[in-house]
């Protein structure tokens, strides 16, 4: 069950990538950069199980807290064009369109 | 008990393994990113709960359970909160949903006034018609 586990998730791997690859707007490509790294966060818990050595559940931690917060700054970028701004770009004077 | 417990894990690997398919499933073939977002949040707190209790099963009582409690703890508020911020930005940036009858209206609106979604936002609206 593990082994089917492993391929579920690697499966759901590709499909997301597709995804990003077609997505019409940049916030499907976003959604699939986010899910991408949920799977590989539950890729690694169970690869680590597979062979028979949970000891990369650290990295596990590590990759899902890094991947909530390359998510968050990638919609900052793109909504704001800025990672420093906190102000919307209506109220900048170079009003930058979509 | 060993048999026990590895029919119980096997049986919340299987349910997670159908939410995760599920989700993927749904990620490419729903209509617009609001319904995409909906089957990936499903995979985010379904898919990876049930997985990693079945690999808490396996763990047993011992540290490896700890941080498997703390992944599932992480991923069930930062993925929440992930999907939400997308959503979020995705309807600030004048993505509109797709709804059933009203695909040409929803495909020409115009993006909403940015005072109108902030909340907390005390800028006067001005009118739009």
């Amino acid at each position: 069950m593990i082994v089917l586990s492993t391929l579920v998730i690697l499966t759901v791997m590709t499909m997301a990538i597709l995804r990003g690859l077609r997505g019409p707007t940049v916030y499907d490509r976003i959604l699939a950069v986010n899910m991408f790294g949920t799977a590989t966060v539950l890729l690694i818990a169970v690869l680590g199980f597979l062979t028979g050595r949970p000891d990369f559940l650290d990295l596990a931690i590590l990759y899902a807290l890094l991947s909530f917060i390359g998510t968050i700054a990638l919609l900052k970028y793109v909504s704001y064009g800025d990672l420093s701004s906190s102000e919307h770009p209506e109220d900048q004077e170079d009003t930058w369109t979509w | 008990m060993d048999l026990v417990i590895s029919v119980l894990s096997g049986a919340f690997l299987f349910s997670g393994a159908f939410f995760v398919l599920a989700a993927g499933v749904g990620v490419l073939r729903l209509p617009d990113v609001f319904s995409r977002l909906h089957a990936a949040g499903m995979k985010d707190t379904m898919g990876s709960a049930l997985t990693l209790i079945g690999l808490m099963f396996l763990g047993g009582l011992s540290l490896v359970t700890v941080k498997l409690i703390l992944i599932w703890i992480l991923l069930w508020f930062t993925c929440s909160v992930a999907t939400h911020s997308v959503a979020r930005a995705a309807f600030l940036g004048g993505v509109r949903p797709v709804l059933a009858g009203h695909q040409n209206e929803a495909a020409a609106a115009p993006p909403p006034p940015q005072s109108a979604m902030n909340g907390l936002d005390s800028r006067e609206m001005e009118p739009s018609d």
